[in-house]
């Protein structure tokens, strides 16, 4: 029993993180498919973001990388283990839970030794472990505190330290920056990117919010209703999403019927737009128009611009940009974001005014208007 | 401006008041019953134990004096601290299930647990009677199965009064666990299994820490429960196990020395008393409503 868990804490230090490896991941509830056939490669040391609306299965799939729950069909591979049946307290796993869960009847220094403790390495060793974790989270001192004392930042530090004290090879987190204010959450953003840069281990992170999911990550895989949609770079996924799903779901896209017009054309009405990408082969198709990547333009236009022309049905101020509502001819209102600074609201004309918006052919996405 | 503002001021200060008035008047009637069904009795009570004929402390010396009383008290007291322990032996594994089973098998358990509640306690005390005695079914399966030649003598001394008052106090042990259990939050036993800790070692360091409210509070109440527990004792114990209640029975009914009845109450009633504020100071998280 000793020398097995001394075994594990040996190899943790030795490789600092683990490939996973997700093959045929199936869960049904009765008629439910929480999960449907769901296979992920995740590289040692990348931060893997699961991005999808609520219901989308990322939950069942933290869980079932946790240990916490078991698959209808398929396994899970950390390095060349198969770990599918491995209860969760030996996988070696730091898991940060949505709502911190603390111990709330121990000091910090407890909670964040717990790990440590558990694997029955002598005090002598793990108080310098603790002390080098809480540092690492900037609450060096806290030791003594209790989790009733700490705000709700620092009860965020205080679970990422216990989750990393003990030189895991794999990091879970299950939505853990969502209790956060807008604010404190974007700091715990860059400081978990570069935490994540520091320590090395695979991350997989859980989140609903795609600003978070794009600026952490290296990849990003997107679940909708149990599948996996798109796994990308953030570049590429939002550059460049591959259905209706993902242009609709990643960005602020307003998503419009077109006709297609030959091999790289598309019309909105009488618009002609041109595309730098190759348009999905066959059935009806969309176009998924971002509403930063349309520019005000001259009437005439600037050489090489897709233009739309419209009229102006809304004008929304929301401090850093105004968000405009344009009614195209021929119907369809999209919408666009336009800086608010001096010159940027000078161009916007009064409501019911004429304007002529352009969009570069390599930002002129078109997706199938068929879901998948 | 003001002239409003402080007539604003002025009716939510009326209004505070009346909100008082209504307070106190909703709960005039508890009150007047607790000082007139309790207080009341209580008083006359500890009057009667010091007044006979005039002030004096007569029936307490005889409590101190006399060794039958410090015997019958130690056995009451050492008779209450088993029936905690043997309840909440048996207790914890039944309000760890009910608290995490799916709501269909915990409504059954938990309606297993109190339904007994409904049948009175003399009869399910000459239940165990009939179960218990020489001629009854558990001597009757422990000969069957070959344990025993003759049968145990179950009834008529401690043993029977113990394995009564379990069944009968089980349910004060388990619902006060039940509740405790319930709010531990499943996060915090997925992070200790996620954090290394083993089922023993969460169980130790996690789960029972964060159940003890439930287990003070149980213990506590079976313990004071019993410390005056009087029928089933009375009807098993077979008149061997002298409990305090039955001194206190014993001097009314054989007696009718009402003085020393009233002081052996007393000093029982301190005990209890002791033990809750004992227990207050040791654990002030079960007693309290905020926690976590």
């Amino acid at each position: 029993m000793l020398a097995r868990t001394n075994d594990v804490v040996h190899d943790m230090t030795e490789n600092a993180s683990v490939g996973v490896s997700i093959r045929g991941l199936s869960v049904h509830y009765g008629a439910f498919r929480a999960l449907d056939n769901v296979s992920l490669d995740i590289a040692p040391g990348e931060f893997m973001s699961l991005l999808g609306p609520s219901g989308s299965g990322k939950t069942s799939l933290l869980s079932i990388l946790g240990g916490f729950a078991a698959p209808s069909a398929g396994s899970i591979w950390f390095g060349d283990a198969d770990v599918t049946l491995t209860p969760p307290h030996r996988r070696g796993i730091g898991v940060v839970f949505q709502n911190y869960a603390l111990f709330p009847h121990m000091t910090v220094g407890e909670n964040v030794a717990f790990p440590l403790r558990a694997r029955r390495i002598a005090k002598s060793a793990w108080r310098a472990e603790v002390r080098r974790a809480l540092d690492l989270v900037e609450l060096g001192g806290f030791e003594e505190r209790s989790v009733a004392q700490l705000s709700g930042g620092q009860r965020q530090r205080v679970a990422l330290a216990r989750a990393i004290v003990f030189h895991p090879k794999l990091i879970l987190m299950d939505e853990p920056l969502s209790a956060l204010d807008k604010q404190l959450r974007e700091s715990m953003q860059i400081e978990l990117r570069a935490l994540h840069g520091r320590l090395g281990a695979t991350t997989v992170y859980v989140t609903h919010d795609q600003r978070e999911a794009l600026t952490m990550s290296n990849r990003i895989a997107v679940l909708k209703a149990g599948r996996l949609v798109q796994v990308d770079t953030p570049e590429r996924l939002y550059e460049n999403p591959q259905n209706r799903f993902v242009a609709s779901f990643i960005g602020e896209a307003t998503l419009v019927p077109v006709q297609r017009v030959g091999t790289d054309c598309v019309s909105i009405g009488s618009a002609v737009l041109r595309s730098t990408r190759s348009l999905p082969a066959s059935g009806p198709l969309l176009i998924a128009l971002q509403t930063e990547k349309l520019v005000v333009a001259s009437p005439g236009g600037e050489a090489g611009l897709n233009l739309l022309s419209g009229v102006v049905a809304d004008v929304i101020y929301q401090g850093e940009s105004l968000r405009v509502f344009a009614q195209l001819e021929g119907g369809p209102v999209i919408s666009f974001r336009q800086p608010s600074h001096h010159a940027g609201r000078g161009q916007i004309p009064q409501r019911g005014g004429a304007i002529t918006l352009g969009l570069h052919p390599s930002d002129t996405i078109i997706v199938s208007a068929e879901d998948g | 401006m003001i002239a409003p503002l402080a007539k604003a001021q002025t009716s939510l200060r009326d209004s505070g008041r009346s909100e008082e008035l209504l307070f106190w008047l909703l709960l005039a009637p508890a009150l007047l019953m607790v000082a007139a069904l309790l207080l009341a009795p209580l008083t006359w009570l500890a009057l009667q134990s010091v007044w006979e004929n005039g002030f004096t402390l007569e029936n307490y010396r005889r409590l101190v004096v006399e060794p039958l009383y410090a015997r019958s008290f130690a056995l009451t007291f050492r008779l209450s601290l088993e029936m905690s322990a043997v309840t909440l032996l048996l207790g914890y594994p039944v309000a760890y299930a009910a608290a995490h089973l799916s709501s269909r098998w915990r409504v059954l358990v938990l309606g297993l647990v109190v339904v007994p509640f409904w049948t009175s306690v003399l009869v399910r005390s000459y239940a165990w009677l009939v179960l218990l005695q020489r001629t009854g079914v558990v001597n009757k399966m422990l000969q069957a199965l070959g344990l025993t030649n003759a049968p145990v003598m179950l009834v008529n001394n401690e043993i029977g009064v113990t394995i009564a008052m379990a069944h009968i106090l089980l349910p004060f042990m388990v619902l006060p666990l039940f509740a405790a259990m319930e709010k531990i939050p499943e996060e915090l036993i997925r992070a200790a299994a996620s954090l290394g800790g083993g089922p023993l070692y969460t169980f130790r360091r996690v789960y029972l820490p964060l159940s003890m409210p439930g287990v003070i509070a149980g213990s506590v109440l079976v313990f004071v429960l019993s410390l005056g527990f009087y029928v089933t004792p009375e009807l098993l114990g077979g008149g061997r196990t002298l409990l305090v209640s039955m001194l206190i029975s014993r001097n009314i009914q054989l007696y009718d020395h009402w003085g020393a009845a009233s002081a052996i109450s007393v000093a029982l009633l301190a005990c209890v008393l002791a033990i809750l504020a004992l227990a207050r100071t040791l654990a002030p998280s079960a007693w309290s409503a905020e926690d976590r």
